[in-house]
């Protein structure tokens, strides 16, 4: 039993602390917000230096070989400054395409970062939804994940819409699943092949890069991915989202503490009042339960893969609902100031409201949870 | 990272189950139609199983080896416990004693004490209690008001009332907090003493709870006359002694939380059963957020485990999952009774027993506010609250809350 960082790991995430320090990702945003964008930094290089691209692609084929943890422990210090690093798209993509051994070809310049991924989330089924569906434009009716048919020379054509996808702006390849004759495939697409739009989207967090892609006939080449892989580049979405979830709570918690203890009302510190001590012991339950399943997830993905859907749920559950708790109590700890356009605050709330509404939303996750464990009830 | 045992664990843990399968026809039957049904019956059956587990080499893994312990690690204890529950047998009676007590007084008895008073605990031949929570000392455990007055020969007279005592009824001895010293301030006249519970003068009186059944107990002390060896970690020191008490109460809890038997899957499978509610989006939301936090608890005990196998020592924050695992058991409770109706509240019904027990367990090693606020204070090192019960004697407390009121 060890559920401790190692060595390297912990080098590893201060590393990343240490180079996400050199930006000011914080006044980017805002800058952002106000419609400079170009004040958000290019990360890119930034990820490319540290060997982040290819963090999960085998060594063999250019990466570092690590696992969903390591990406994890990136993905925090990423969400402690809401620093915009394309990895949430990338990532996951290189994830089914180092599962595809007819895609090595494909993999060493997304290890390097010389080029980039994107992937195209898509749901995979439960307990009570049979088939693979991905976000909507708009409401809650979710649409099939796109189709794709024969091309009679070895390819496939792809066609659908997926809504609001990171990191797919400016992405080279985009990765995924789409259903040929009704079975889920994976599907690499060159951004530039014919039939494939990408509008840039951007709502309310001006740190996320977001598109609507539409493919209509786009050719695309079939990927030898195992079915696990596919709905896997799923739940490690999940994750990763959830860990950089967990490092935005750390910041609003650590900045929430300090004010606590040096903002004074009615003689004493508002941090010596229960009121305030209570709703801050409460993020800080939230956070710990959140890192403890991100132990979960990242142990199980190698460790006991029937048991990833389930964990990478639950982490990407708590996480989620501990951003919404540790952003509005970061505001109210701060009393009015904390909901002014110039404090820090209102950027953790507005990746809170966006994270909360993607790649499934909290709440998919939370039911998946439900569902995975009364599969289990059942199965018992 | 990883949750596999090393070879040495797989070992142990391999030497645990045969002896467990070798062995199990020999435990207590507690349910199922053939269970024990009579009280005295299951006590001395569980004493019996108890002292064989010990003598295994399954309960007081951590001991050491001199007071018939292994001398391991928390982790092989935790592989016993997990062999032990896998096996279906019942755990030892006296976890509070094994678990709690008995690691205060290795820590700081006496040669004799731990000579005459850990053998038979561990084997169960004497069951121990702990009586420290008093009426008006719970979460705030150093206002203890009952009074231990020495006598010219060195003995001592004790007279009070101890409260929420579990195994009372049966136990043999109790490691008592008493205050020695009224005129020192209220953390350093304290002095921790072994009680005889059969000592005159000592009562013990059944507390019925919300559910009909009495799971603690009363105990009254009525002018009970101590030796002068009864003194547990010098006279003065009864605080430190208790903090080693509750330092291992934290380690158990961190260790055991589904010990409880709040389990993901059972209250899972509760929901299930109801065609209805397992589809039902908003149950299912319910449902999806209580076990995901009862799973994170589990994780969070590994987390636990690693810290301890390095020698580090579990912190306030292991009180956090005990605030996730009973605030995660009370809505798991109201949404099985939500979705099953009032049946879950027939007397017989395993989950009326459970949401009846559950708002008493709120508040049991310390309440929810209470270790809120010394976590908020200890871990995010926010400003103590004020309070008036600093730098002066206990003598004086009672006039100056008076005074503030």
């Amino acid at each position: 039993m060890n559920l401790a960082l190692s060595d390297e790991q912990v080098f590893l995430r201060e590393a990343a602390r240490g180079a996400l320090s050199r930006f000011k990702t914080l006044e980017a945003a805002r800058a952002a917000l106000d419609g400079d964008d170009s004040a958000l930094p290019d990360l890119w290089p930034t990820a490319r230096e540290a060997g982040w691209p290819g963090l999960l692609i085998d060594d063999a084929h250019g990466g570092a070989g690590l696992d969903a943890f390591d990406a994890m422990l990136v993905l925090g210090e990423c969400g402690r400054v809401l620093a915009p690093v394309a990895l949430l798209g990338h990532l996951p993509a290189t994830a089914i395409l180092n599962a595809s051994p007819s895609a090595a070809g494909l993999l060493e310049p997304l290890a390097t970062g010389e080029r980039r991924a994107a992937y195209l989330p898509a749901m995979p089924p439960n307990d009570l939804v049979d088939g693979w569906c991905v976000d909507p434009k708009h409401g809650s009716t979710r649409p099939s994940a796109p189709q794709a048919k024969d091309d009679g020379k070895g390819g496939v054509l792809v066609s659908g819409t997926l809504a609001f996808v990171p990191d797919a702006p400016g992405a080279d390849v985009l990765v995924g699943v789409a259903l040929l004759d009704g079975k889920p495939v994976g599907v690499a697409i060159e951004s530039s092949a014919n039939g494939v739009s990408v509008e840039e989207v951007h709502r309310y967090d001006a740190t996320r890069s977001l598109g609507h892609v539409t493919l209509s006939g786009a050719q695309a080449t079939l990927l030898d991915t195992p079915l696990e892989a596919l709905a896997g580049a799923w739940h490690l979405t999940q994750t990763l989202i959830a860990a950089e979830s967990l490092g935005s709570v750390e910041t609003a918690l650590e900045m929430s503490v300090a004010y606590a203890k040096e903002r004074h009302t009615f003689g004493r510190a508002i941090g010596s009042y229960q009121a305030v001590k209570h709703s801050l012991t409460e993020v800080l339950r939230q956070l710990e339960n959140g890192r403890s399943l991100l132990y979960y997830a990242g142990w199980s993905r190698q460790g006991a893969p029937a048991e990833f859907p389930l964990a990478a749920s639950a982490a990407r559950s708590v996480a989620g609902r501990a951003l919404d708790q540790g952003a509005r109590t970061m505001i109210s700890v701060h009393g009015g100031i904390g909901a002014t356009w110039e404090h820090d605050a209102p950027l953790y709330f507005r990746r809170a409201q966006l994270s909360r509404r993607l790649v499934g939303g909290t709440g998919a996750a939370t039911d998946r949870v439900a569902g995975e464990l009364i599969a289990q009830a059942e199965a018992a | 990272m990883d949750l596999d045992d090393t070879p040495e664990q797989a070992a142990h843990r391999t030497r645990v189950r045969a002896w467990l399968e070798e062995h199990k026809g020999e435990a207590p039957v507690l349910t199922g139609p053939d269970a024990l049904t009579d009280e005295a019956e299951i006590v001395s059956a569980r004493r019996l199983w108890q002292g064989k587990l010990a003598e295994a080499g399954l309960a007081g893994v951590t001991w050491p080896k001199e007071y018939g312990g292994q001398a391991l690690g928390p982790i092989e204890q935790v592989v016993c416990n997990q062999e032990i529950a896998k096996a279906g047998v019942p755990g030892i009676l006296d976890a509070i004693g094994v678990g709690m007590l008995g690691p205060t007084l290795i820590a700081h008895g006496t040669e004799e004490q731990k000579g005459r008073y850990l053998g038979p605990m561990l084997h169960g031949d004497e069951v121990w209690c702990q009586l420290f929570s008093e009426p008006a000392a719970g979460s705030d455990l150093a206002a203890v008001q009952t009074r231990a007055r020495q006598e010219e020969d060195g003995s001592w007279r004790l007279t009070g009332q101890k409260v929420w005592t579990t195994n009372a009824q049966f136990s043999s001895y109790g490691l008592l907090l008493a205050r020695t010293d009224p005129e020192q301030h209220k953390h350093k006249g304290l002095t921790m003493f072994i009680l005889p519970m059969d000592a005159p003068g000592v009562t013990v009186r059944g507390l019925r709870q919300i559910s009909g059944e009495a799971e603690f107990n009363e105990v009254f002390l009525d002018d009970v006359a101590l030796d002068a060896d009864a003194v547990v970690g010098g006279v003065g020191n009864g605080w430190g002694t208790a903090l080693t008490t509750l330092m291992f109460e934290r380690v158990t809890i961190g260790l055991g939380g589904e010990g409880l038997g709040f389990n993901s899957l059972r209250f899972t499978k509760a929901i299930a059963s109801d065609e209805h509610g397992r589809r039902d989006p908003k149950v299912r939301k319910e449902l999806g957020e209580i076990v995901s936090e009862l799973l994170a608890v589990r994780f969070t005990g590994y987390r636990t485990l690693t810290a301890l196998q390095k020698g580090q020592i579990p912190g306030p924050e292991a009180g956090l999952a005990k605030v996730t695992i009973v605030n995660g058991a009370i809505k798991a409770g109201d949404l099985i009774a939500d979705v099953l109706g009032p049946d879950a509240l027939d007397e017989d019904s395993e989950w009326a027993y459970m949401i009846s027990f559950l708002p008493g367990l709120k508040s049991a090693g310390g309440t929810e506010e209470i270790l809120r606020n010394t976590i908020g204070e200890r871990v995010l090192g926010l400003p103590p609250e004020p309070r008036l019960d600093k730098g002066i004697p206990f003598s004086e407390l009672r006039s100056k809350e008076g005074a503030a009121a």
